[in-house]
């Protein structure tokens, strides 16, 4: 069944896109700041886990657990220390934009540079779970399975997390109007560092789950990056639905395209419907507002 | 034209008259450098040209500048090399027209990612038709072009670009770009055709770059997609630009002569940590030079008109 192969493939596949737009998605919804460096901390924490499984033979999923808290921690103190200046300069929401993208292309090469500094420049990888899974007739390694598994019941537990919780309610209140958030008593900056700091616990975890079944190297970041821009704008900024949807397309885009298609032709597709979508509806699928 | 507005033409071309020579008298090393500083000084220059009034952040110059190399690589030894660089030139203003017209509706964060993608994309479809069609991914240049050729032309496509951006500047276009720049909506409202006057003008950025790559292939015996659509290239070009100013036409030069000497050194010297050091450079200009060096000029330019009027009313 060839093609059960190909779609199951690509819906684990979207499924791990989707969760790592999701972070992305929390943090430009919320905070408004559009973080270019975002797939090196997903690299980052590959390598993290990576390094944690070859030296010391802890798991993956433990390696989540270091993994989390201590983005979670740096994308907080990030926003704090680097972006709140910014936020503060900025007179106009195009302004904090444009600052913030050309802030965070900063830090892109100093993230990308130490871990180059580090790793160098060569792919790694390593065998975690490289079982075969009988599923519907098709062969899927354990770990794929396990990856996806994970991104779906993290992707869950978020948005239980955003709409039960007062927390996250507050949360949806400054992504709707960070203007009238504080006439209810919600503290914007606060809130708009935690969730920046959250969305970096979502790339920790993205980053961990890919490193279970991919080969990486330090310079893969802008890839990764890219992707989850794709999906965020696809699906609607902010959007954690449009997110998962725009996810499970791009990954099954992927994997149809390097099945019937050319494997060298998947960005390119990826992009060319990222730009159709664009083009018919300019704030992606689920999006409401302009701009 | 008045007298006044003969000043700057003529300034161009005096400047253009003193560098001229300079091959003459340059070792190789010199000339390499100036060579990048003129490259850069181009790129830098025909980049503000767009981005520079309207705010629209473009990361695309890596994908005109390597579409530029490759025509060159691929026709350079077919034609009368004087026939290329119009060709590349052709081929920069169609591809430009096309992106521009599908893509300028897409503004801030959505433009900044499309041309963030788009080098990325044609690099991967040149890679993908090379070892597809061409057998190898890489290509080989065999052009004879002297170092010091390549230093002319690029001063003459300097000096064709700073008065280019001057005559924009000074036209119906220019007023244009700059209302759109400051507000879409209100430039859409007060007759202004937005779509062509942003098209026209990211058309000639664009060609300005696809002949500086054409220009500069035949430096390179080797190329491939990665080193033709170096992604590097636009950031580097963007960080001068701001560094200058982009809101003068001559701002972007003073960003490229200072960064691209750096960067220089830099890549010589450290090279593990270059990507370190271009990303601090690239944060300390975003923090501390926000409105680049013209705008510090400004600045220190009020502060002297300010304290030059006190003196003269010394009772205020």
């Amino acid at each position: 069944m060839f093609l059960v192969d190909v779609i199951l493939s690509g819906l684990i596949l979207g499924g791990i896109y989707a969760l790592i737009a999701m972070g992305l998605s929390l943090q430009y919804g919320v905070a408004r700041i559009m973080n270019l460096a975002y797939g090196e901390f997903t690299i980052a924490a590959s390598f993290l886990a990576y390094v944690m499984f070859t030296l010391a033979g802890v798991s993956p999923i433990l390696a989540l657990a270091v993994a989390m808290p201590a983005s979670f921690a740096l994308n907080w103190a990030i926003y704090r220390v680097l972006m709140t200046p910014l936020v503060k300069r900025a007179k106009s929401p195009g302004a904090l934009e444009v600052d913030s993208i050309l802030a965070t292309f900063g830090l892109l090469f100093v993230v990308q540079g130490i871990l180059l500094m580090i790793f160098g420049g060569s792919y790694v990888s390593y065998s975690y779970l490289a079982v075969p899974v009988q599923i519907i007739g098709s062969t899927v390694a354990l770990n794929r399975l396990l990856a996806a598994g994970l991104a779906v019941a993290i992707a869950l537990a978020l948005t239980l997390f955003l709409m039960r919780t007062r927390i996250g309610t507050a949360i949806r209140a400054v992504s709707v109007n960070p203007a009238a958030a504080p006439l209810v008593g919600i503290d914007t900056t606060a809130y708009a560092a935690f969730a920046f700091g959250l969305g970096g616990a979502l790339v920790a975890a993205s980053g961990v789950l890919v490193s279970m079944f991919f080969t990486f190297n330090a310079a893969m970041g802008v890839v990764f990056t890219m992707k989850a821009l794709i999906v965020v704008i696809m699906g609607g900024v902010g959007n954690i639905f449009g997110a998962l949807i725009a996810g499970l397309i791009l990954g099954l885009a992927e994997s149809l395209t390097a099945a019937f298609l050319d494997g060298g032709l998947t960005l390119a597709v990826n992009f060319a419907l990222f730009l159709a979508i664009l083009l018919i509806r300019p704030t992606g699928l689920f999006g409401k507002a302009a701009r | 034209m008045t007298a006044k507005d003969w000043i700057v033409p003529l300034a161009i071309l005096a400047a253009a008259v003193v560098l001229a020579p300079l091959p003459l008298v340059a070792g190789s090393y010199w000339m390499a450098l100036l060579v990048n500083v003129l490259m850069y000084a181009v790129l830098a220059t025909a980049w503000a040209l767009f981005s520079g009034p309207t705010h629209y952040v473009s990361l695309a110059t890596a994908a005109f500048f390597g579409l530029g190399a490759y025509t060159m690589a691929f026709l350079g030894e077919k034609l009368p090399l004087a026939l290329v660089y119009p060709v590349a030139a052709l081929i920069g203003a169609v591809i430009a027209t096309i992106v521009g017209l599908s893509t300028l509706r897409l503004s801030g964060v959505y433009f900044v990612i499309f041309t963030f993608g788009l080098a990325e994309l044609v690099r991967q479809l040149v890679t993908w038709a090379e070892a597809k069609y061409g057998g190898t991914v890489g290509r080989f240049v065999f052009i004879d072009v002297t170092q010091q050729g390549i230093y002319w032309m690029l001063l003459g496509m300097l000096v064709l670009v700073l008065l280019t951006g001057f005559l924009v500047q000074r036209s119906r276009l220019g007023w244009a770009l700059k209302a759109i720049g400051e507000d879409e909506t209100v430039a859409r409202h007060a007759g202004i055709d937005t779509t062509v006057s942003k098209v026209a003008v990211f058309v000639i950025s664009a060609t300005f770059m696809t002949v500086v790559g054409a220009i500069m292939a035949p430096r390179w015996t080797y190329i491939d997609p990665s080193i033709a659509f170096n992604p590097i290239i636009s950031f580097q070009v963007l960080i001068m630009a701001l560094l200058g100013g982009a809101a003068r036409l001559y701002g972007p030069i003073l960003g490229v002569v200072p960064l691209a000497i750096l960067f220089e050194i830099l890549q010589a010297n450290f090279p593990n940590s270059f990507s370190i050091l271009l990303g601090l450079a690239f944060l300390v200009i975003v923090y501390f030079v926000p409105s680049g060096i013209v705008g510090l000029i400004d600045q220190g330019r009020d502060v002297l008109g300010r304290a030059g009027r006190r003196r003269a009313h010394p009772a205020e």
